[in-house]
């Protein structure tokens, strides 16, 4: 690498992997960077979003893209109005997901957001719980209208009905508005998201600030102790894995678990006695809505829900029922936990004069009564909403093969939401006209032209950053959410010049561990992790709790303190670095590495194994 | 009773042992350790001086002072008082106590002939009692029964020197109200020693404990001759933080030159994490019952067993960061939304301000 050590590339320096050239014209144009924007682009410092898309995303799936940031940004620069932010410009570039914070500098504009910031945040933090849960009515109700949501099949005529009910137009022109009313929801709940977040963070960032003047070497461990729920929504998919290993040893059945076999042949043998039908009950009763649960964040359409993919819950049973049945105890003690806790915080309590404790009294109280927002939101958004709204993206792909336009359901993801949508009027206004729709092999052979393109997109990994990183990185929402730090940032810069045996990463959990690395991209993958493995992974989402139990500790790409992976690994007291920028580029299966979840340190102990990474082969060329 | 273990209730009345005497007992009570040893009372001093008329005879040359005495009819006074004293020796039944309890150390602590350290303790009145405290000797080193009953004969015969004398006349004590207690204590023999502070020195934050610590006796790092190796703990939760292994190049043993500490000792580690813990738990334990920031001096005994080993030298109350004033992060007559406002804009805590002055300034409009 030769550019200038002090930034990263532009994006118009940007290569595309071989074979992925063209990719530009999949997306819609404001997603993809150009001529006409660049001057602002090379401007910005671009980091990647591999917390949200791991892998470069399909057409369609760049609608994640869109809604997130256009919540981000409604709230953070025209509702709230943040004093020094605006919201997160986004980019699609080379299928990855970029995205820029921005800053408000002119100190008039500062002046009069705080002043707008203040009247309005105020109202929402006074307010706070009785706004949150008219917030989970309205998600409830965005959930239901997804729901509700269908693309029957085009029939020969349209039903009786229109002709019954005198309904005066075709069924067919239901087809358009449920497609658009399933965007219109998808973008709503992506408002709705971003209604408390934001707010949330500010809740606790404050408390955070408090204690590292009060304490200046305190943890953030520490501090997110003192706040974190012991008994929230977001441990209730693992807690039910951890009832039903339990339920399994009582009924006799850990064997059975232990197998491994598809679920479907374990039911068939379950179904055979009582106790084996008693746990298939409770297993049941568990699916819905706890294993609607998506084994990353649920942004692409090709993810897997533990519902869709039942091995992924029944190896985490199966583990915990291993665990069970060699006398651990699995329980999660919540009296216990919260004793611990509120011990933690009289200590420290204790420590401060009266001025201070009457701030801390007062902060922490805040910090309290917003964090169960962030701890939980996840489940509703991330997990309950994508999986309608991805079932529902399926059921429009069936209706598509249906209609003889695709070949395959997984063809629509091939096209972004523009373009599905002028399909559908293709589709539709053919159907109703009594003709072949009229770009069936127009849209088949860019399908197949695209296909490769995203396959080239997808092998490669994501580079870090683009443009020119801050001097110092103070969006306190970039370091807390993202794991983006100043340090992060020259440990990126520096990793494209040099290649030493060491890289750093935020401290996610405390604790040192040496071991072989096993590199997962996918939570489907995670039987091949063994015991005593360390996990390099994109992200560690929540749904891989159980597969903590085996590995000695987790390497992530991408992840800050409070990004919801770390807030659950810290639960569960797994070492960990997060937001390293390119582990799982940088290590490869086998490799023996150290790291120190308290110093963010990781330390690959055999370098010689390592000469067919990319870093590795420049520092052999450089001898 | 002519001795008391420091572990002995009884020996907390300072009345009977003297403050120096009452003083360990009490640490040791609290669970603080200190360099195991006991007390001979004041009660064993009474019974020597009833031995062959020596209260009536000291009482007789004492007597013989005149109210403006100098220094030199102090000085004939204690040449005779001490000649005489010297003729006798303890009565057996004090020297069968204090014999009895030497024995009783060293079992107790499996170190055979134990070295330990005579000091006196000198029982008066709680008002100058303190005051005392620079004018009696401490002899180091003493081995063996025979010699500790020398050593106290000598403790007794110091309560007449000639400016220990002078020094009560000044203070109109009576010498007889002055009775001498004498603590028996073992010499540290340090394998690592070191500072500890409750907090941390260098950002004054009072949820961290520092330990610093090196080879030998504690003097290489309190005259900051060599570069000890550096502990941080957290209070809350005793977890050790950080371990940074200094460069202990020397070492002070037994006497008074400091030696080379060979090469493959100087960079590891001089505590071991179940040592660096306990101790972090008596700072702990010694700021909550001072109920402020200590600064304690500690050494780890090679001669004791484990367990028993840690010893606590010396306590004081941590000045720097402790005077100084503290303000809380925010202001508090901004409220908490302009604090919300100053923290999401990135500002640390302590320019928060910046942001808040600017919104002050905007009601101005």
């Amino acid at each position: 690498m030769s550019q200038d050590i002090s930034r990263f590339p532009f994006f118009h320096e940007a290569e595309a992997p071989q074979g992925a050239e063209g990719w530009e014209t999949m997306y819609p144009y404001y997603l993809v960077p150009s001529e006409e924007t660049r001057k602002h682009e090379d401007a910005q410092f671009w980091f990647a979003d591999t917390m949200h898309w791991s892998r470069g995303c399909h057409p369609f799936d760049s609608i994640g893209a869109e809604a997130v940031y256009y919540g981000a940004g409604a709230f953070s620069t025209r509702i709230f109005a943040l004093p020094v932010s605006l919201g997160l410009d986004v980019r699609v570039v080379n299928g990855y997901v970029y995205i820029a914070p921005l800053a408000v500098t002119d100190p008039e504009r500062i002046q009069e957001r705080v002043g707008v910031f203040q009247q309005r945040a105020g109202y929402y933090y006074a307010n706070w719980d009785e706004l949150y849960g008219k917030w989970k009515t309205k998600m409830d109700g965005a959930v239901e209208s997804l729901r509700s949501i269908t693309f029957p099949k085009l029939d020969e005529y349209d039903p009786d009905e229109v002709v019954d009910e005198a309904r005066g137009r075709s069924s067919s022109v239901a087809v358009i508005e449920n497609y658009h009313r399933l965007i219109d929801e998808f973008f709503a709940i992506w408002q709705y998201h971003f209604e408390f977040l934001n707010l949330g963070y500010g809740g606790y960032i404050t408390f955070f600030q408090f204690c590292k003047q009060a304490f200046p070497l305190i943890t953030e461990q520490s501090i997110s102790r003192m706040v974190a729920g012991v008994d929230v929504l977001a441990f209730r998919p693992d807690d039910e894995l951890r009832k039903l290993a339990a339920r399994a040893n009582e009924l006799g059945l850990a064997g059975e678990l232990a197998a491994g076999e598809p679920f479907a042949v374990l039911r068939g043998r379950l179904q055979e006695s009582g106790n084996g039908r008693a746990w298939l009950q409770d297993f049941e009763a568990a699916r819905h809505p706890w294993f609607n649960y998506f084994t990353e964040y649920g942004f692409t359409h090709d993810q897997e829900t533990w519902n869709s993919d039942l091995s992924v819950p029944l190896q985490g049973i199966a583990r915990y029922a291993a665990k069970l049945a060699a006398g651990e105890d699995i329980s999660r003690p919540i009296e216990r936990l919260r004793e611990e806790r509120d011990e933690i915080v009289d200590e420290y309590r204790a420590l401060l004069t009266e001025d201070e404790a009457r701030q801390f009294d007062e902060l922490l109280g805040l910090a309290r009564k917003v964090f169960p927002y962030i701890e939980e939101h996840n489940i509703y958004v991330e997990h309950w909403s994508h999986n309608v709204f991805w079932e529902k993206t399926r059921e429009l792909a069936a209706f598509l093969v249906d209609a003889g336009f695709l070949a395959e359901a997984d063809d629509m993801f091939y096209l972004n939401r523009f373009e599905l949508d002028t399909v559908l009027a293709d589709v539709v206004q053919a159907w109703a006209i009594g003709v072949p729709a009229r770009g069936k092999q127009r849209w088949q052979a860019e399908i197949e032209r695209r296909k490769p393109i995203v396959a080239a997109l997808q092998a490669a990994s994501a580079p870090p950053a683009y443009g020119i990183p801050p001097q110092q990185v103070t969006d306190p929402f970039a370091v807390m959410n993202y794991g983006v730090t100043t340090e992060r940032v020259n440990d990126w810069l520096g990793a494209s010049g040099s290649a030493g045996n060491s890289f750093n990463g935020i401290p996610g959990s405390l604790g040192v561990v040496e071991g072989p690395v096993r590199v997962l991209r996918s939570e489907k993958d995670l039987p091949l992790l063994q015991p005593g493995e360390i996990l390099v992974a994109p992200i560690t989402a929540p749904s891989w709790a159980a597969a903590f139990a085996v590995a000695t500790g987790v390497i992530t790409d991408i992840g800050g303190m409070m990004c919801h992976a770390a807030i659950v690994c810290r639960e569960y007291g797994i070492p960990a670095v997060v937001g390293t920028g390119f582990a799982t580029a940088r290590l490869k299966t086998g490799q023996r590495v150290r790291i120190d979840g308290k110093a963010g340190t990781v330390v690959v102990l055999d370098a010689d194994d390592a000469g067919d990474t990319d870093l590795d082969d420049a520092a052999v060329a450089a001898r | 009773m002519y001795t008391l273990e420091f572990s002995n209730p009884s020996c907390q009345d300072v009345r009977e042992v003297g403050g120096k005497a009452a003083g360990l007992a009490a640490m040791t009570a609290a669970g603080l350790p200190v360099a195991p040893g006991f007390a001979v009372t004041a009660a064993a001093y009474r019974r020597y001086l009833d031995e062959a008329g020596l209260r009536q005879f000291t009482s007789e040359v004492l007597g013989r002072l005149g109210p403006d005495a100098g220094q030199a009819a102090f000085d004939d006074a204690e040449r005779t008082i001490t000649a005489r004293l010297a003729q006798v020796p303890l009565p057996q039944e004090v020297a069968d106590g204090i014999r009895a309890a030497y024995a009783g150390l060293c079992r107790d602590t499996g170190v055979e002939d134990m070295a330990v350290a005579v000091r006196s303790s000198a029982t008066a009145e709680d008002s100058v009692g303190a005051s005392f405290a620079g004018e009696f000797e401490t002899w180091v080193d003493i081995t063996g029964a025979e010699d500790v009953l020398a050593y106290v004969h000598k403790c007794y015969l110091s309560v007449f020197a000639g400016r220990v004398l002078s020094y009560l006349a000044e203070k109109e004590i009576e010498p007889h109200a002055v009775e001498m207690a004498v603590v028996i204590q073992k010499t540290v023999r340090a394998r690592s020693a070191g500072v500890m502070f409750t907090l941390s020195p260098t950002s004054g934050d009072r949820s961290k404990i520092v330990l610093e610590a090196s080879w030998g006796l504690g003097l290489s790092v309190v005259g900051g001759e060599v570069t000890p190796d550096r502990f941080l703990v957290d209070k809350i939760g005793l977890a050790i933080v950080d371990r940074t292994p200094g460069h202990k190049h020397i070492e002070y043993r037994r006497g008074d030159a400091p030696q080379d500490v060979p090469a493959e000792r100087r960079e590891v580690l001089c505590l071991d994490d179940d040592e660096v813990v306990a101790l972090a738990t008596l700072g702990k334990r010694l700021e909550k019952i001072h109920r402020a920031p200590q600064d304690i001096e500690f050494a780890v005994d090679e001669e004791l067993p484990p367990g028993m080993n840690l010893v606590l030298l010396q306590c004081r109350p941590e000045t720097v960061w402790s005077n100084a004033e503290r303000k809380p992060a925010f202001d508090a007559s901004a409220g908490m939304m302009s604090w919300i406002a100053g923290s999401i804009s990135g500002a640390p805590a302590a320019t928060a301000a910046d942001v808040e002055g600017v919104h002050t300034h905007s009601h101005k409009h």
